[in-house]
């Protein structure tokens, strides 16, 4: 049909439309796989690194409650791990012994008897987890524990096998690392101070940013005169989007803790600066929500003597709402991940505790990733995929509230 | 009702005691066949103007039409009456225009009033993503009409009777506005507008997103209504303006061109620019 309609010229290039379509969809699907593909290679590495964290060693570990030894812990956790091994006996071997255990044991233990009753032949059996070195030596295949052999003397590997084989090592959730803060023992370093950090912070943020940045573009768009001054006022607030967040730190630095002695490091002045950081993402997304509403939803209200706030709130607005949730959730998703301006308010400190409020110091997720990948201990390495696993599941949570959110309000047309 | 007892206006095109005491004559005179008149309007957007000089008395208890090309000012002068023109900010009205003798743009004059007394509907239908009861209630709602839900109820039926549209949404007044055809919308639209009891509607190009069976009964509703309000109508539609209106006014490049009883101006115009346009030779 084509040679009887088209001349031999408009045939060819009929053909080469066609080619040059299919070329396109090509451009656009290699684009989509090639991103795909790094998404899938990061997320891999992550997992593939961090996923140790979630499963450890312990020991179950028989320990000598005498009274001679009062309330020293410490002793009591020795004398029972050495009395394991009759043939440690001068100095250095006792020093690399204890070296295998977990600092944190002799607090367990402490723990553990504030809560039962010592039975009557004074034995109690306590659960701890190896030190970083001897964790990790055991959670390697044993073909693969020769890499162990600049950090563990042959000693202490043949201590930590003899324990192995005597079935006092078990496999367990690690739920330390949910339950704790951050140590300075990479066996015993947790999450949850950062992630109650990162909670109390969001909430900050949340709190300022979404009615000040809600109300503020519900003023520019409906009742603001669009002068020169309007026009000003909107190319800063786009500018402002596109500052570097370190600088929010540095102002929240000078503001809130130089002028208004907000305390430093704690998750309200972080909050607070996030939520600056956010002001103008939030403020972009509300207006352009409420510049997608039909205008003639407006003028129906206006037409029935709505004073324009009630045609506002009661249409507008409402129609606005997953719009603006979007936005609130593109702004909080930056705020959350953002690292650099907490640096500048103190929130890198090391905080060992698990923050009880607003105004008690502590830090925040992605800046345990960067402290912890910062940590020469090797135990650190597989606990900062960890945390970067946390922090995304974290994002993904906060997101699908928000998506819920939106799918609540959204209208049917 | 209310703002009747304000003083009579003295508008500001009127400068010599005759002209004022004319002017109250015109008034008084309007308050008894025509609820709305009009005088000397000028409408510029930014500095293109859009109505020169338009005066024009609109009867009560009849359907007033005002057809004319696109672009001639029949929709910006509609939307003078209720002020909806206020909301487009390049927008300057000049002109008095008095709504029972009173001038609408009299400072005392609450505009949340008038658009209560002057209602309108638009080209598209625009109900609320709301209930279909919920559309009708809204503006008495906002307006605080009904003491209790029981009359609250009453206005909706009523208002849904009156637009004819009640026994189709007897059953399901509570699902959603957007579920109906867009007929039904645009009878809805008018349920909504009747419901806090305007003196007169406005309706810009009702029909114009409707097929024809749509339109028609919406026309037929239209001729009902007239009997406790006066309309107003903007049309495309040569055909509808000769069917539904009583009168008619042609305008044309921002010019009110003429203006009379629709039967006058269909069967004997008197400017030949009303005669090419209701011939289809302009427009």
């Amino acid at each position: 049909m084509n040679n009887a309609v088209l001349s031999q010229r408009m045939q060819t290039q009929l053909r080469r439309r066609h080619a040059a379509e299919k070329r396109f969809r090509w451009y656009g699907a290699a684009a989509l796989c090639f991103a795909l593909a790094f998404l899938f290679v990061l997320l891999a590495t992550i997992i593939f690194n961090g996923a140790g964290v979630f499963i450890h060693k312990r020991m179950l570990f028989e320990v000598a409650v005498s009274e001679h030894h009062g309330d020293r812990y410490g002793a009591m956790i020795k004398d029972s791990w050495k009395a394991q091994f009759p043939e440690v006996t001068n100095r250095r071997q006792r020093r690399e012994l204890y070296g295998l255990i977990s600092r944190d044991a002799e607090f367990l233990l402490r723990e553990h008897l504030a809560g039962v009753s010592v039975p009557d032949n004074g034995i109690v059996v306590l659960s701890v987890p190896f030190s970083g070195d001897a964790g990790e030596f055991l959670e390697t295949d044993p073909e693969k524990r020769d890499a162990f052999s600049e950090r563990l003397s042959p000693e202490q590997r043949g201590w930590l096998e003899r324990i192995e084989a005597s079935g006092q090592v078990e496999t367990v959730f690690n739920k330390d690392f949910f339950l704790n803060a951050d140590s300075r023992e990479p066996e015993i370093a947790g999450i949850l101070g950062a992630l109650i950090g990162s909670m109390l912070t969001m909430c900050v943020t949340f709190l300022f940013s979404f009615p000040i940045g809600v109300m503020a573009a519900i003023y520019l768009e409906e009742f603001a005169a669009k002068g020169r001054l309007f026009r000003f006022i909107e190319v800063n607030i786009n500018n402002l989007a596109a500052v570097p967040s370190i600088v929010f730190g540095l102002l929240g630095l000078a503001v809130f803790i130089g002028l208004f002695g907000v305390p430093r490091s704690t998750p309200l002045v972080g909050g607070l600066v996030l939520g600056l950081m956010t002001l103008p993402t939030m403020i972009i997304a509300t207006r352009a929500a409420l510049q997608a509403v039909p205008s003639s939803l407006r003028y129906a209200a206006l037409a029935l003597g709505a004073t324009p706030t009630q045609a506002l709130l009661h249409q507008g607005l409402p129609a606005a709402m997953p719009g603006i949730f979007t936005g609130a959730i593109i702004g909080m998703a930056q705020a959350l991940g953002e690292t650099a301006p907490l640096l500048m308010i103190g929130m890198v400190a090391f905080v060992a505790d698990i923050p009880d409020g607003f105004t008690s110091a502590s830090t925040a997720l992605p800046v345990q990733v960067f402290l912890w990948a910062d940590s020469p201990e090797r135990g650190f390495v597989e606990k900062t995929s960890a945390a970067i696993l946390v922090l995304l599941a974290f994002l993904a949570v906060m997101n699908s509230a928000a998506i819920y959110l939106r799918r609540k309000f959204e209208i049917k047309w | 009702m209310k703002g009747l007892a304000h003083p009579m206006p003295v508008t500001t095109t009127a400068t010599t005691a005759s002209e004022i005491s004319s002017e109250r004559e015109q008034v008084g005179a309007g308050a008894n066949s025509s609820i709305i008149s009009a005088r000397n309007i000028n409408v510029h957007y930014g500095e293109k103007p859009a109505l020169v000089n338009v005066s024009v008395e609109i009867p009560r208890h009849q359907v007033t039409a005002m057809i004319g090309p696109s672009g001639c000012g029949k929709s910006t002068f509609l939307r003078c009456l209720n002020r909806m023109n206020d909301l487009i900010e390049s927008c300057r009205v000049e002109g008095d225009i008095f709504l029972d003798g009173e001038d609408i743009h009299a400072p005392q004059v609450d505009v949340v009033t008038l658009r209560m007394r002057v209602g309108m509907v638009f080209q598209k239908p625009n109900p609320f993503p709301k209930s279909i009861y919920d559309n009708v209630a809204y503006g008495p709602r906002i307006h605080g009409m009904a003491d209790s839900n029981s009359e609250l109820d009453e206005i909706v039926l009523n208002s849904l009777e009156r637009a004819g549209l009640l026994d189709e949404v007897r059953d399901r007044m509570h699902d959603s506005a957007m579920g109906l055809s867009g007929g039904q919308q645009q009878r809805l639209c008018i349920a909504r507008a009747i419901a806090i009891a305007p003196e007169v509607i406005l309706m810009d190009e009702p029909c114009s997103s409707l097929d024809p069976i749509a339109s028609a009964r919406v026309e037929d509703l239209i001729d009902e209504l007239r009997q406790k309000y006066s309309i107003i109508v903007v049309t495309h539609s040569m055909q509808q303006a000769a069917r539904i209106s009583q009168k008619t006014a042609f305008f044309h490049l921002g010019e009110l061109v003429e203006e009379g009883e629709t039967e006058r101006i269909f069967t004997a115009p008197k400017d030949t620019r009303t005669h090419a346009y209701i011939t289809g030779r302009i427009g």
